[in-house]
């Protein structure tokens, strides 16, 4: 059993990784990004093309790079010039671009699954009796080093103590001369260089490499960043621990789940988030939005 | 605001508080006249062109008015009250699959048997609308409490779900195969397979013709009713919950109970739009149901214009009838092949590239071209005689309270001539 925990552990990683990039967009833009799937699949492409012609680590840093450049670009050229419009239509432009983005980099994988050229291919190691494939492990250990090195950010550096002023109270935060500009760029590019991390290892093992379901599998991540709370960068992880083992465990035991339907393991994150937010519609770390009247 | 706003909430309901993007009832654009003229010649049109065209294009229409049906639902959801919305799929899937399960027959497929009840489908299809909005009640514990873009991200979840259904529920759906959907009939007028079709004036009434004179029925109804309730007291207060809900609250809009209930208005919409999407396509199947439906529909508003119902069809029928279009001029676009890209991909990155353009420049869509041209066509001494003196000159269209239709049609963002917050006629009464 302690494959599913390690499967669990490993998937719930990866999705915080995704999940944090929704979350770090959300806060310091009010942009619910629905791009940031694209993202994560133009990371792995370009990683995929580029590997034999870099070597692996080498395509990693591009396929990173593109991530948070497209992000950036995103940010820069769409978004900014409406940053004063509600927060629907920043939404829906996000989707605009997801539309153009997907649709182009799902034609150019075509019917093919492209290797990304992990040098841990599809190894695996046995652990307390279980095979776990070592991308599963290598994972987890990344996106520790990611997020603790992204915490720690957050927590110290100049940036994030603005951002966090910033998430705070918008208006305050302008007049103490914060750059609110600045901020919401930074965050879309860390956002891209999480997606492309995450690019890595959700076309791994036993993934065979990318393919057009990578879109899918991304948005597994929504209800990661829901469940926490999408202003809450805590609220990113758990969640994406609590969806990781969701899918995980619905999966080890699909054949008990069979009377709900084939795949239910797909599915069984969504129903989760619908439950936390019947109970916490602010997600589980989330702030409440109190107003007196 | 005075103190009455406060002890009596009831009365005030509809009243914007002077600061909130509402603008006051004002004269529709254009000269008086262009209304009702254009609204009898498309009705004309409406009625000929079945005469004329080809089943394929009539066909096309009455996909339009399928999807159009639903976006005038999630317009009010969405662009009326912010509440984003991916769900609208769901809903679809919902109506579509009541509907072919309550009109359908008991049959043997390759998956299994298939459960049919063998209503009338008159009867299914309303057994179909009926169902998609107890969905909608039942989801409202989650609609009701929401913040709009949290619900857009909860919303994907039913999406999944009803895919899912869709799938597994094979007795009812079909399975991944899907089912075919029942012809339509009502008042023994048979949609499909009448052995001798009416002709009228020597134009055989067949299905397509059929469909068109239904889409058209059903979606000048969802368009009238939409229309009304934008005008009404529950229409502002819609759009107040999207300006300011606390204001909304403070002037005793139920928030939260409104919100859950232009959510199950906007699934009863998606549920008859997925009955007509059914009889449309001539059957059911999970992927006809999936995410890309909810990206589609988000693009009709938004490139139709937020919170207008005529913008609503209007971006229905530019998305829908972009990708059948193009591939009609397959041939003639030869350049596609040189690229590689096919016309559903050049539909792809023309309606994503459609979306970015309208929220870039153009924020109030189609809708707010149209308002333009119309107010140009309108004469401008006319206009300011309007304005200054209002009733002077006798004209029905000169009292600032005539609501006319398209008054009801705008959020608030952006029409010439419109003083941002200007506190409507309605609240000359707060003032002593």
């Amino acid at each position: 059993m302690s494959e599913t925990l390690i499967t669990g552990l490993s998937l719930g990683a990866v999705y915080a990784l995704v999940a944090l990039g929704f979350v770090v967009v959300f806060k310091a833009s009010e942009v619910l990004n629905f791009a940031h799937g694209s993202f994560v699949i133009a990371g792995a492409y370009v990683t995929a093309r580029t590997h034999e012609l870099l070597g692996f680590y080498g395509a990693v840093l591009a396929g990173i790079a593109a991530a948070a450049v497209l992000a950036l670009v995103v940010e820069r050229l769409l978004v900014r010039p409406i940053r004063d419009a509600p927060v629907i239509s920043l939404a829906i432009m996000t989707i605009g671009v997801e539309v153009i983005l997907n649709t182009e980099l799902i034609r150019r994988i075509g019917v093919d699954i492209m290797p990304l050229g992990q040098p841990w291919g599809a190894d695996a190691v046995s652990i307390l009796g279980s095979n776990v494939p070592v991308n599963r492990i290598v994972a987890v250990i990344v996106a520790v080093i990611v997020i603790g090195a992204f915490l720690l950010v957050f927590r110290f550096s100049p940036w994030g103590v603005a951002m966090r002023a910033a998430a705070e109270d918008r208006e305050t935060a302008e007049l103490l001369g914060l750059n609110l500009g600045r901020i919401s760029m930074v965050a879309w590019l860390i956002a891209g260089i999480l997606a492309g991390v995450a690019a890595i290892f959700l076309t791994g093992a036993p993934t065979p490499g990318l393919a057009p379901t990578l879109a899918a599998v991304v948005l597994r991540a929504f209800p990661a960043a829901l469940i926490g709370g999408l202003d809450s960068v805590p609220g990113a992880l758990v969640g994406g621990l609590i969806v990781g083992m969701t899918e995980a465990y619905a999966v080890a035991f699909q054949s008990e789940l069979e009377f709900l339907g084939r795949g239910i393991g797909e599915v069984m994150p969504f129903l989760v988030m619908i439950i936390v937010l019947v109970i916490r519609p602010q997600g589980l770390f989330g702030r409440k939005e109190t107003a007196r009247v | 605001m005075s103190e009455t706003t406060i002890t009596a909430p009831e009365n005030e309901v509809g009243k914007p508080p002077a600061g909130a993007r509402i603008p006051g009832p004002t004269r529709g654009p254009g000269p008086r006249w262009l209304r009702p003229v254009l609204l009898g010649l498309t009705a004309l049109v409406v009625l000929v062109i079945p005469l004329y065209l080809e089943a394929y294009w009539l066909q096309l229409g009455f996909l339009i008015a399928a999807l159009a049906v639903g976006a005038i639902g999630l317009n009010l959801l969405t662009g009326t009250t912010g509440q984003l919305s991916l769900a609208h799929p769901f809903f679809m899937g919902l109506g579509a699959l009541s509907y072919v399960v309550l009109a359908g027959e008991p049959a043997e497929t390759s998956l299994g048997p298939v459960i049919g009840f063998n209503w009338p489908p008159f009867l299914a299809m309303i057994g179909g609308v009926v169902l998609a909005g107890l969905a909608g009640l039942l989801f409202s514990p989650v609609s009701a409490r929401l913040r709009g873009l949290y619900l857009g991200a909860a919303s994907l979840a039913l999406v999944f779900i009803g895919l899912h259904v869709l799938n597994s529920a094979q007795p009812l759906s079909g399975g991944y195969n899907g089912r075919p959907a029942p012809e339509f009939s009502i008042l023994g007028l048979s949609f499909g397979g009448a052995e001798e079709p009416p002709v009228v004036l020597g134009v055989a009434m067949g299905r397509a013709e059929l469909q068109w004179y239904l889409g058209a029925a059903v979606l000048v109804l969802a368009m009238w009713f939409a229309k009304n309730i934008l005008k009404s007291r529950v229409g502002r207060a819609l759009k107040l919950i999207d300006g300011d809900p606390l204001a909304a609250s403070v002037v005793g809009v139920p928030v939260m109970q409104y919100k859950g209930k232009v959510f199950f208005l906007s699934s009863v919409y998606a549920g008859l739009a997925g009955v007509m999407y059914a009889l449309a396509i001539g059957s059911i199947a999970p992927q006809s149901f999936d995410m890309g439906l909810s990206l589609d529909y988000l693009a009709i508003i938004v490139i139709g214009g937020l919170g207008s119902v005529g913008g609503a069809v209007a971006g229905a029928a530019f998305v829908t009838g972009l990708p059948q279009v193009l591939q009609n001029f397959a041939p003639q676009l030869g350049f596609l092949d040189a690229l590689g890209l096919t016309t559903a991909h050049l539909a792809n990155f023309i309606y994503g590239a459609a979306i970015i353009a309208v929220l870039l420049f153009k924020p109030d869509g189609l809708a707010g071209i149209w308002r333009d041209v119309a107010s140009a066509v309108r004469r401008r001494p006319n206009r300011q005689a309007t304005r200054v003196s209002p009733g002077d000159r006798g004209l029905p269209g000169a009292s600032p309270t005539d609501d006319s239709a398209d008054a009801a049609d705008t959020t608030g963002h952006g029409r010439p001539g419109d003083i941002p917050g200007a506190p409507g006629p309605s609240t000359a009464t707060d003032s002593p």
